[in-house]
């Protein structure tokens, strides 16, 4: 059978960089084939070629056995091919309708559009293929992951044949991921051919039909999900045998550095985010807060690191009363915050790496003597840093929006880790990053825990939040209902415990009460 | 000792040079550096050629000579545009030959006169340079400033007050004091736009173009009213200032050229010192460029706000103070002809860098003064300057124009475009 996809020595050389040198791959019809490789491998250039963005400087695309030229976007989707991008092109204020009818717009006469036979095309496909949307939703009211449904919507209704799914899980909770690899299935079962791209291993493993592997510009390998596991596949895509689990002794935890109590917090339009929470952190542990994203982890920590305030109840830090004071104060008190969103709170994107790693320092000795800046400190103190922590930047004064986000989530790293702190608050600390920076991440992080430093950390990756803690609480609605040790607790329990279900039976279900469940 | 402190140094010239650079390595930055000087001098280019057009399409002179036959039309038409052009440059440079033979004869007097149109051109730039910063300082905020044009007739009116109506102070503490002055009404002016943004979120640009009227109106009254000469009648002009208020002009009339201009040049470097030297200007250019980073660093919006808008509007009155202590010695209305306004061309044309302003104000303030002696020379309508000045202007300040007339590079991509892809680097 000819394969509906071929491309062939494909090469592109931009400047300094080979990012695909020579590059075979081939896809079958109804296959769910797995493109593997770290950031900056050059997965994204080699589907931009295929999607008409650039042009191979060599090699041949051939669409059923056919060799085609792509020069365009408009020319990809003539010959069938669709992508899913990571950063979704829909316009808020449409319709769902609207959205998928863009530029492809059926009309009446006199240049009418004819919204009702573009709807009910929709809702075709959407019963065809199991996407569920309602097509008369405004984008703008929908989640992101009904968002990324009319995305592949949009794609179907072009009659697509071949989709790339560019990094789709990204932007979603587990439990839209898992819907979306159904749905992938159900289009795979249906004759489309998709191309799934991904630095996520557990992903790989659940969903692909075959798995090729791209580092540094080459096709490294290629195997069937059966015949790998999550290590071999990390050091093909690495290079090196790369540590999944973060070697962590038992520590007995010291006193407690981080008290929550009855903490109520609500946001701007008065909803609960947090509803009655009390916990604490002790030195030299690390408590991991486990739930789907949006259960009220961003206004816990928001409130611990002083950027939000709390409705009631009190959160106190080394026996310090810090309910409403200032950020500077808590992270003068010796804490530090690893900021969930990096781009937007960690880091000013056009100030050079110097200056973002002396952001929450800058004022004080030996960066400011009060009034003026010493350049020839900071200068300093920067170059000690990408040496010690291993930034990729081509030096101190690039500005820190043109590194790629390991490193520059490694600039946020090495500023708070670098000061002497005892408290370390860490969201979501590798969102987004590849295999070769998490590692990296969780040894630091581990290693400061190790230290004697009580850590923080919240993650809506179980995997994340499993290898790292010692205690783990899972907060849901807002609420944290449950709080066990990490010691012999299932991936299964707490994904129960995520999703609000609680083990019947031993477990007192009073809200009010912080319970040391016991499975 | 001394190498230390050369070393120190170039690390600060180093970082003020590579400061909003897309990439550290050198050739890049070469090739940077050519590509936006190209820009500015493109566009004076093009604007000199629409410029051009529209002369030759305005000359009466022109149309006759088409009457006559083609080519004495063609003749003209070039003759008209040169001699234009020539009395542009000489009007904001002077005639090379008249300086050298003024340098040669040696009388000092003549020397002044022969170089009288660069010193007018400074002059001229002064009020730009400063109102230019007020802008610049305030785009690094966050903050824009659309205000500088009522904080200077503010500030221009508390320098007349305390000009003329405080006698017998000597002049080292009068003309400060009336400076002072002007510049504080000026921060006053800006403080209550950034107050209201800092404290209730009020937008600053709806609520500066707003204080931009009360304070026209509120100085057409003071100086109608409370602030009028006597014997003046109706019309809206202040009392003369004393003589010790008045800002030194270095030379006898009728050159103008006074110590103002480099009370600029100070404000300038003062301005670039206190924006990338000290914590201050960290603070407020974290709070402009990320205000969320800066709240999670534990800066205070609202205080870089507030500061951030009243050292604003303290340039814009300081804007004003010298323009009346130095050239009108009184306040009449027609004190600006739209400084403010223009400045957020040249703050943006200057990438809000003090340096930049001085340069593109420099560049302005002669276009404009050699555009007074284009007039008189070619009898080219001065609506005709002012559209080539817009039409430069408009060309200098939306590079994408002269990009895509000379398909140069998009200064922000090309190159760079390899090194965002990837994961975080898409943002």
């Amino acid at each position: 059978m000819t394969p509906i996809l071929e491309l062939k020595g494909i090469t592109k050389q931009f400047p300094g960089v080979l990012a695909n040198d020579h590059i075979d791959l081939r896809l079958e019809k109804g296959e769910i084939l797995a493109l593997l490789g770290e950031n900056g491998a050059g997965k994204s250039t080699l589907m931009n070629i295929l999607y008409g963005l650039y042009q191979p400087d060599q090699g041949e695309i051939w669409i059923d056995g056919k060799p085609v030229t792509i020069q365009s976007p408009s020319d990809a989707i003539e010959a069938g091919i669709g992508m899913v991008h990571q950063h979704f092109m829909l316009i808020p204020v449409f319709t769902v309708t609207e959205n998928v009818m863009l530029g492809d717009e059926v009309v009446k006469t006199a240049g009418v559009l004819d919204r009702q036979t573009a709807a009910a095309k929709i809702e075709e496909i959407s019963k065809t293929y199991g996407l569920e949307v309602d097509p008369h939703d405004y984008l703008r009211d929908l989640p992101v992951g009904v968002q990324q449904r009319v995305e592949i919507i949009k794609l179907l209704y072009r009659e697509a044949e071949i989709l790339i799914f560019d990094e789709p899980t990204a932007v979603l909770t587990p439990q839209e991921a898992d819907e979306l690899f159904l749905i992938m299935r159900s289009l795979a079962e249906r004759g489309k051919s998709i191309i799934f791209i991904t630095h996520k291993l557990r992903e790989v493993l659940d969903i692909a039909d075959r798995i090729m592997v791209i580092r540094r510009g080459k096709m490294v390998g290629e195997t069937m999900p059966e015949q790998a596991d999550k290590n071999s596949l990390a050091a093909m895509m690495v290079g090196r045998d790369v540590n999944l689990v973060v070697e962590k002794i038992f520590q007995e935890p010291g006193d407690i550095v981080l008290e929550v109590k009855n903490l109520t917090v609500a946001d701007k339009f008065q909803n609960v985010m947090v509803d009655n929470v009390s916990m604490d952190v002790r030195a030299g542990e690390i408590v991991g807060i486990a739930g789907v994203q949006g259960n009220g982890q961003t206004e816990l920590v928001e409130v611990v690191t002083g950027l939000r305030k709390l409705e009631s109840g009190s959160v106190t830090l080394f026996g310090q009363d810090i309910s409403n004071t200032s950020p500077r104060r808590i992270t003068e008190l010796g804490s530090a915050h690893i900021p969930e969103d990096r781009q937007a709170d960690g880091l000013v994107l056009p100030f050079p790496v110097a200056e973002n790693l002396v952001l929450c320092t800058y004022y004080k000795e030996p960066f400011s003597n009060g009034v003026v800046l010493r350049y020839d400190q900071i200068m300093e103190n920067a170059v000690k840093l990408i040496e010690d922590f291993d930034i990729r930047t081509p030096n101190a004064l690039t500005p820190v929006g043109s590194l790629s986000g390991g490193n520059q989530q490694k600039v946020i790293i090495a500023r708070e880790l670098s000061r002497p702190i005892q408290f370390l608050v860490a969201s979501q600390p590798t969102r987004g990053l590849d295999v070769g920076s998490i590692e990296y991440i969780h040894s630091r992080i581990v290693q400061k825990r190790d230290e004697g430093c009580a850590v923080l950390l919240v993650s809506p990756e179980l995997d994340e939040i499993m290898e790292l803690s010692d205690r783990i609480a899972v907060m849901y609605r807002g609420e944290i209902i449950a709080v066990v040790p990490n010691r012999g607790v299932s991936k299964e329990q707490i994904g129960l415990l995520m999703a609000g279900v609680l083990p019947q039976g031993d477990i007192p279900t009073d809200e009010n009460i912080v319970i040391e469940a016991t499975f | 000792m001394k190498k230390e402190e050369q070393e120190k140094n170039d690390l600060g010239k180093a970082f003020f040079r590579k400061f909003n650079k897309e990439d550290g390595d050198e050739p890049k930055e070469k090739k940077n550096f050519w590509q936006s000087i190209s820009i500015p001098a493109l566009a004076i280019l093009t604007g000199l050629l629409i410029g051009a057009i529209l002369i030759v399409l305005t000359s009466p002179r022109v149309y006759e000579a088409f009457a006559q036959g083609f080519l004495t039309g063609i003749g003209t038409a070039f003759n008209e545009v040169y001699v234009s052009y020539k009395a542009l440059l000489t009007g904001a440079f002077g005639d090379i030959g008249k300086i050298i033979s003024a340098l040669q004869s040696g009388t000092p007097h003549q020397i002044r006169v022969a170089i009288n149109p660069i010193l007018e051109s400074l002059v001229v730039s002064t009020p730009y340079i400063l109102t230019g910063l007020a802008v610049a300082l305030g785009f690094r905020a966050g903050l824009f400033n659309i205000g500088v044009e009522g904080q200077l007739f503010i500030g221009a009116a508390c320098a007349t007050f305390v000009g003329y109506s405080i006698k017998g102070l000597p002049g080292f503490i009068h003309m400060p004091l009336a400076l002072l002055a002007g510049m504080a009404g000026g921060a006053f002016w800006g403080f209550i736009p950034g107050f209201l943004k800092a404290k209730t979120g009020g937008h600053e640009v709806i609520n500066t173009i707003m204080m931009n009227y009360i304070a026209f109106r509120l100085t057409e009254w003071l100086l109608t009213g409370p602030m009028t000469r006597q014997g003046a009648g109706s019309m809206p002009v202040s009392p003369v200032i004393e003589k010790s208020a008045e800002i030194p002009q270095f030379f006898p009339s009728p050159i103008r050229f006074h110590l103002g201009f480099f009370m600029a040049l100070a404000a300038a470097w003062l301005i670039w010192w206190l924006l990338f030297k000290t914590t201050w200007g960290l603070n407020l250019r974290t709070v402009g460029t990320n205000p969320r980073a800066a709240k999670y660093a534990g800066l205070s919006t609202v205080k870089t706000t507030i500061m951030g808008m009243s050292l604003s509007g303290a340039l814009a009155g300081m804007a004003g103070a010298v323009q009346t202590l130095a050239i009108n010695r009184s306040m009449a209305i027609g004190l600006s002809s739209g400084y403010g306004f223009d400045s957020i061309a040249l703050a943006l044309i200057g990438n809000n860098h003090p340096l930049g302003v001085v340069l593109s104000s420099l560049l302005f303030g002669s276009l404009r003064n050699g555009a007074t002696r284009m007039m008189v020379v070619s009898r080219i309508p001065i609506d005709i300057v002012s559209v080539i000045q817009a039409i430069i202007l408009m060309l200098v300040a939306a590079p994408g124009i002269i990009q895509a007339i000379y398909h140069l590079k998009d200064l922000k991509t090309g190159d760079n475009k390899v090194f965002l892809s990837g994961w975080g680097g898409k943002a």
